[in-house]
């Protein structure tokens, strides 16, 4: 379970998340959604630990994030992230991408760590492109790609930052793909969004933010059919015409 | 005046030593290139950070790329000595060339590791990698590929500078060559045969450097 308790965050004067609590149990599926600025992103990387909090709390399986006594290299394996501008890295072809973290950090022995990379990028559809390096794989391959690294380390939580936002239109079909087969697998996932028709199919639950708050929470269907705040109604609004 | 006459078999006399000498420059360079590329890249990393590391770093870079290597070298052996700190002329020349190789390769990488995007750091970082493992795993292997020549350049450079190690006694190829010479005077043909070997051995090391760049990053 994900916890997070009254969180606020800034970047220098500016304070971008300003109280913010929720919780995602095991196998949910939860959708960030609001506009540019409204500290949704900032949120999910503060969940990893790779943005720092002035306040609050954040647990993951009752462990804090940013408690000093805290590994976060440890933390970190339970939790991937894949981030909107996919960071393949560019000197390794798709299977070293994958087979680096398994290798490096679970010192996994290195014919092993291919094995799991090979099982993963078949998940993500990527078997044929192996031996390819990420300058000559499409945006929604690299992006695959980087869900296939993030799952390699067999995390029990999946962070998806805007995943589709970079990418053409044509290439977003595969990578939501699987992301639906992520969840039919049962998978945690928060995901960052601005695909208001897939966070309503693929979320259990979605949280609105707005100015650095969240402003409404609820189950899917709801929030976006039928919000109860007249901010969220707004938004949708926009977003949806 | 044109009345010189080559006299060559002195020369092929002293080859053994002169290839002695050799070997001693090749391994002085090597070393102090290993050793240079440790301390440059933590001095490359130190000036992106702030505080004391930032002050000692960019101090040592100042220094190593605005005064003579022959006034480093001299300072390393001679200064060193004079704190009761003696070094053999081998070790200063070692220590004293990797203080030259590591300031300008801090400026190298400077330049590399401003070309990998910051979100690689985060990326390797969110896999539960360490900031060591970050650098060495993801970010350095990419700032390899971008200074790949401009690192053979001072890789070339080592080699040559190599060449002061004489003004402390050293045998290396120049100290080998002055210490033949100076029993037949035949100065001409042994620096001529030393600067032959020289151009040899940097020939050498840039044709192996194209080699390993095209083996390890494939274009």
């Amino acid at each position: 379970m994900i916890e997070i308790r009254n969180v606020r965050k800034s970047f220098g004067n500016h304070e971008v998340i300003k109280g913010v609590s929720l919780e995602v149990k095991k196998g949910e599926v939860l959708c960030l959604i609001g506009a540019s600025g409204s500290g949704k992103s900032t949120m999910l990387q503060c969940i990893n630990g790779l943005e720092p909090i002035q306040a609050g709390e954040i647990l993951v399986d009752g462990i804090s994030v940013h408690a000093k006594s805290t590994d976060l290299n440890l933390l970190r394996q339970k939790l991937g992230i894949v981030f909107q501008q996919y960071n393949a890295f560019p000197h390794l072809n798709a299977l070293e991408n994958v087979a680096l973290a398994p290798r490096i950090v679970r010192k996994m022995r290195p014919k092993d760590a291919l094995e799991i990379a090979r099982e993963h990028l078949d998940y993500v559809g990527l078997s044929a492109q192996a031996e390819q390096y990420p300058t000559s794989l499409s945006g929604g391959q690299q992006q695959r790609l980087a869900i296939a690294r993030a799952l390699a380390m067999k995390p029990d939580y999946m962070l998806f930052d805007e995943v589709t936002s970079a990418l053409d239109p044509e290439l977003v079909g595969e990578v939501l793909d699987t992301i639906r087969k992520l969840r039919t697998n049962g998978m945690t996932m928060i995901m960052v969004t601005h695909d208001i028709a897939f966070a309503r199919e693929s979320a259990d639950r979605v949280a609105f933010f707005d100015g650095g708050v969240i402003c409404e929470i609820g189950d899917a269907r709801q929030v976006i059919t039928a919000p109860n705040k007249e901010r969220t109604q707004q938004f949708l609004q926009r977003v949806l015409h | 005046m044109f009345g010189y006459t080559f006299y060559w078999s002195i020369v092929w006399q002293k080859l053994p030593e002169l290839a002695a000498g050799a070997a001693l420059t090749l391994q002085i360079t090597v070393l102090s290139m290993i050793l240079g590329t440790a301390f440059g890249a933590a001095l490359a990393i130190g000036r992106q950070g702030r505080g004391l590391g930032l002050r000692l770093s960019t101090a040592w870079v100042e220094l190593a790329r605005n005064t003579p290597a022959l006034f480093q070298i001299y300072m390393v052996y001679f200064g060193l000595g004079a704190f009761g700190i003696h070094l053999s002329s081998y070790v200063a020349m070692v220590a004293a060339l990797t203080f030259n190789n590591a300031g300008y390769l801090a400026e190298v990488f400077r330049g590399g590791l401003s070309s990998v995007p910051k979100t690689q750091m985060s990326a390797a970082r969110s896999l539960g990698m360490t900031v060591g493992q970050s650098y060495a795993r993801v970010v350095f292997p990419q700032v390899f590929k971008t200074v790949f020549f401009p690192y053979v350049n001072q890789l070339n450079w080592a080699l040559l500078n190599s060449s002061l190690g004489m003004i402390i006694g050293l045998r290396e190829l120049t100290g080998a060559t002055q210490a033949a010479q100076s029993e037949s005077f035949r100065t001409f043909e042994f620096f001529l045969v030393a600067a032959a070997i020289y151009f040899l051995l940097s020939k050498i090391v840039e044709v192996s450097a194209r080699l390993i760049f095209r083996r390890l990053f494939r274009t």
